[in-house]
């Protein structure tokens, strides 16, 4: 039996570890494993076509002269290859002045959002003031106000500040701080601190350790993992964030990628269009693949969180 | 030492007075000093929670409080607001457009729950029963989630190409199908844009599936198998039981989610064709951004505080429903 080999080398892991739906004797029956054994190799299968398939595509039209995109774009390389579309979208159409739009604004957002999410969930966890619980619920409450519906007030007072008289148009500032308002990142971070181990950071106190040493030598450093993930989902937020530098970034020379595709679009050949849509997408999917496991595990924590 | 002390005046006063300060914060302490305050790490408290206050008043707190202004004003940005009662919401309600609005918003919320809702937890079940390569799947199943969603619509926009060498179309064509009109055509538009946003957003609810179904306790499955029960009996019985809550929760998050579609109409088909695509959001921003006579922000705003009630409503209704379904 070919299957022998496999299942010998999981056995140690199977029965250490807590046994799922399909318990080790109905795994004996062949039936069972045959059924999903067969149901295994589809879903792979089905998994590496519907996810998998589009962004090969995109990659293999990256590099396809236009006219064979056009006329068969299920064909691999029908008339050879066109590495021209990479470096004519990087250069002419401006893919790389964009593609450092959008890393500034990311990395920006990135900052702001750490900053308030550590410093407020760590006054709130650790410091405790007694205002602390009207704030936690007035931050909850925002959770509940999708953010695409503020879209009309916070561009009124973007472009029409209060106090300050100028507009906030074409200001980075502009799309860095009201992201930096996520109330889920608040509450993610909170919900860690929560959890890191009281005895610590009472010994600290005793110890003579003032807040502000206790917030970065000690809650910070024991805090990594949460920071990686809020981290990751800022950046790719911001990298993903299409309506909002639309409405307030006017000036192309300023504009993110997301912002600028639509309008590439309307003035490039296919080959070099789809070159700019790949060229997008290298940065998230290389940095996914490479912090996959921060990735899974945030996502599956923010449905506890939400839960 | 204490046993053999007489009990002095000095001694009861001070018992009286450390019972006074004992009781004295639940009294009230009265005024602090300042500087009492500081040291008592009041000022690093509001120090910490400086950035977050700031930012949120300006960019949370005081938008929702300007939005319900918003929409009982007339506002044009350049003269004054005019107060103007609920003229917003009636001109919005009798806007022929917004029934359809509200009609494609359905639609695609109703359609996104048929496609979307049973396969990413069909996906999940099966995805945490693979003894090898595990990780492989969930990296597959997700990867969609990390593309830019509007790298995603306009690269499904080529594969909608309507031309019989269109991306889909070809695909069709091995299986002997004529070529489809996609979102060219009022009737196949909104449930092309579902597929998409279906690719796009399934990989998310399979991670929070799997992260649910490793919380199913364990002894659950070996007592029903104890039972005599086959695979889909526990399945029934002990897998969708303990994951109620999360199922719950993941439909209320996509009901909300596709109540705010945007991206997929405003890029796939401006709302197009004859209005098939039109939705809340988008009609929203056509109220604000998209009117080239002059932005009615009064509207806007009418419109965004009857779809945030709305949703507030949905998600309360819900959160008994389930409070209800789980205390049974």
């Amino acid at each position: 039996m070919s299957a022998l080999p496999g299942r010998r080398k999981q056995h140690p892991r199977n029965d250490s570890g807590p046994q799922g739906l399909v318990l080790a004797n109905d795994w004996r029956r062949p039936s069972v494993r045959w059924g999903l054994g067969t149901a295994h190799t589809v879903l792979l299968l089905l998994l590496a076509v519907i996810g998998l398939g589009p962004v090969l595509w995109l990659a293999k039209s990256a590099i396809t002269p236009t006219l064979d995109t056009i006329t068969t774009p299920m064909a691999l390389f029908p008339h050879g290859l066109d590495w021209s579309n990479l470096s004519t979208a990087w250069s002419n159409v401006d893919v790389g002045l964009y593609m450092r739009n959008t890393v500034v604004i990311a990395i920006g957002s990135w900052a702001f959002q750490m900053v308030v999410a550590t410093t407020g969930a760590y006054a709130l966890s650790a410091l405790r003031p007694k205002y602390g619980n009207v704030i936690m619920a007035m931050l909850l409450t925002t959770l509940f106000v999708p953010a695409v519906v503020l879209l009309v007030p916070l561009y009124v007072e973007v472009v029409h500040p209060p106090f300050i008289h100028t507009s906030f148009v074409n200001n980075y500032l502009a799309v860095w701080l009201p992201e930096s308002a996520s109330a889920f990142n608040v509450v993610l971070m909170k919900r860690f601190f929560d959890n890191l181990p009281r005895e610590i950071l009472e010994a600290a106190r005793i110890d003579g350790c003032g807040s502000f040493r206790l917030f970065y030598a000690i809650v910070l450093p024991m805090s990594r993992p949460i920071l990686g993930v809020v981290s990751i989902f800022a950046l790719l937020a911001s990298w993903k964030d299409y309506l909002w530098p639309l409405l307030v970034l006017g000036n192309p020379n300023l504009q993110p990628l997301s912002v600028r595709l639509p309008e590439i679009e309307q003035f490039t050949p296919l080959g070099v269009f789809l070159a700019a849509l790949a060229l997008t997408c290298v940065v998230p999917i290389v940095g996914f693949l490479m912090f996959q496991r921060s990735f899974l595990r945030g996502t599956g924590l923010s449905g506890a969180l939400k839960g | 030492m204490s046993a053999g002390e007489q009990i002095t005046p000095e001694l009861q006063d001070r018992v009286l007075r450390t019972r006074a300060a004992a009781q004295a914060p639940r009294v009230r302490t009265g005024r602090r000093k300042p500087v009492t305050w500081v040291k008592q790490g009041g000022l690093s408290k509001l120090v910490f929670l400086l950035p977050l206050l700031l930012v949120f008043g300006a960019f949370s707190w005081y938008p929702i409080v300007r939005l319900v202004m918003m929409a009982l004003q007339h506002t044009n940005l350049v003269q004054r607001a005019a107060w103007v009662g609920l003229s917003n919401f009636s001109e919005v309600i009798h806007d022929p457009l917004f029934p359809i609005a509200v009609r494609n918003t359905a639609e695609f919320a109703g359609l996104a729950l048929v496609f979307g809702y049973p396969v990413p937890l069909i996906m999940a079940v099966l995805i945490s029963e693979v003894r090898s390569w595990r990780g492989l799947y969930a990296v597959l199943a997700y990867l969609p989630v990390v593309i830019p969603p509007v790298v995603a619509v306009l690269l499904w926009k080529t594969f909608y190409d309507a031309a019989s060498n269109g991306v889909f179309n070809t695909m069709l064509g091995w299986a002997g199908i004529g070529p489809q009109q996609w979102i060219q055509s009022p009737t196949q538009a909104m449930p092309s844009l579902v597929l998409e946003s279906t690719w796009a957003n399934a990989g998310s609810t399979v991670i929070i599936y799997l992260a649910a179904l490793v919380g199913v306790n364990r002894e659950l499955y070996e007592a029903a198998a104890v039972d005599g029960a086959g695979l889909w009996k526990k399945l029934w019985h002990v897998t969708l039981p303990q994951m109620r809550t999360v199922l719950l929760v993941t439909m209320i998050l996509q009901l909300i989610g596709t109540a705010q579609v945007f991206i997929e109409p405003y890029l796939f088909t401006q709302g197009g064709p004859a209005n098939a695509t039109l939705t809340v959001m988008l009609l929203i921003y056509n109220y604000a951004f998209g009117n080239s006579l002059g932005a009615s922000y009064g509207e806007a705003a009418a419109l965004s505080l009857m779809l945030v009630a709305f949703l507030a409503v949905f998600s309360l209704i819900y959160l008994r429903a389930t409070r209800a379904w789980s205390t049974q």
